[in-house]
């Protein structure tokens, strides 16, 4: 329950989770992904919420219902790539939103992104 | 479905519930919620015939609520073990004699989840495995609405995990309705689809619980400590 926050549907936000991990390769391009009672037990969550969840990723194209098999990760992979750059854009479009109402010009935030970029990369190293 | 028109519960020297009108549909998981002597239990035990009304109607699936329309309804009270010297397979035989709907394959396995060993007897259980047990006992029938009072209390984070679990590994949804009442909103919050607050015996609200995060943005316990003082 930690894990969920109440600004947000929390369908939504399971949605949202397993949308990253198949962004990140966690899930693969024709996976199954675990039944919905499964998925409920795995967090703790209303069966019928996983049903939503599973919905929303189904109309937006990445997940599908295979009757009688179960939900797989889509294996379009055109559409998959699409949601990669869809969520990419999103996430930057939420950043860029928090730092304008800050008073952070554009040219502050890209310099700040890439400052801060370079030495997320040195510290790997 | 579950109808309440009207629905007034008074004691010798008490009104423990106040005029409710409301209806619970079918395929939901329901929270009862609200302060200690709210009416949480009261509400419950009238969903299941266990009480009558004072005044108004209780009916459930159309027939009104009374001994008989129990049979639809697996209820599990909040105090209630049943005999110290049975072992808990013999409460397990004992329950599947009781109530044609008890699927005994269905107790088997929720006793292995709940790792409970079929040869203690019920009176050397810990609270932790009475209220496994009884959560076992009440999973296993296959009535239409299970009826929860209080199952997560006075338990510890582990056992409480490990019920909830149950809850949602064995009510089927698409045939089955559970309705609980529970202090611990915040462990039931990704649980229940809507909940049912009351107030002092009065209904004080009944919403989903994505409609509190969607328009207002709270969990349940921030709305309660906002509306309740």
């Amino acid at each position: 329950m930690d894990e969920f926050n109440a600004s947000k549907p929390i369908y939504l936000q399971l949605a949202d989770r397993i949308h990253r991990q198949i962004v990140s390769g966690e899930l693969k391009a024709g996976e199954k992904l675990p039944s919905i009672r499964d998925m409920g037990i795995k967090y703790s969550m209303n069966p019928n919420t996983v049903q939503r969840a599973y919905s929303e990723l189904e109309r937006g194209g990445i997940l599908e219902a295979r009757r009688g098999q179960g939900t797989f990760v889509s294996e379009q992979r055109d559409r998959l790539a699409q949601q990669r750059v869809k969520l990419k854009q999103e996430q930057i479009a939420e950043f860029v939103h928090v730092m304008q109402e800050m008073g952070y010009s554009a040219a502050e935030i890209l310099a700040g992104v890439e400052q801060y970029l370079n030495s997320a990369q040195k510290g790997d190293k | 479905m579950i109808q309440m028109t009207n629905v007034t519960k008074e004691y010798a020297k008490n009104t423990a519930i106040k005029d409710i009108s409301l209806t619970v549909p079918t395929g939901r998981i329901i929270g009862i919620v609200g302060g200690n002597g709210s009416g949480k239990s009261t509400l419950l035990k009238l969903i299941a015939g266990l009480a009558q009304p004072t005044s108004g109607s209780v009916t459930v699936n159309g027939e009104k609520a009374n001994r008989r329309t129990g049979q639809f309804a697996a209820y599990s009270s909040e105090s209630g073990i049943y005999y110290p010297i049975f072992t808990v397979r013999e409460a397990i035989r004992f329950q599947a004699s009781q109530f044609p709907d008890f699927n005994l394959a269905k107790a088997d396995e929720i006793m292995k989840l709940m790792q409970l060993d079929p040869h203690m007897k019920i009176k050397a259980l810990s609270k932790g495995n009475r209220g496994r047990l009884q959560i076992m006992l009440t999973l296993a029938r296959e009535a239409p609405y299970i009826l929860l009072d209080e199952p997560l209390s006075g338990l510890d984070p582990m056992v409480r995990d490990a019920i909830v679990k149950g809850m949602i590994s064995y009510v089927d949804l698409s045939t089955q309705t559970l309705i609980m009442t529970s202090h611990e909103v915040t462990e039931i919050e990704t649980l229940i689809d809507g909940f049912i607050a009351l107030k002092d015996g009065s209904l004080h609200r009944m919403a989903d619980v994505e409609e509190l995060h969607e328009v207002e943005g709270l969990r349940i316990a921030d709305w309660m400590k906002k509306t309740y003082d």
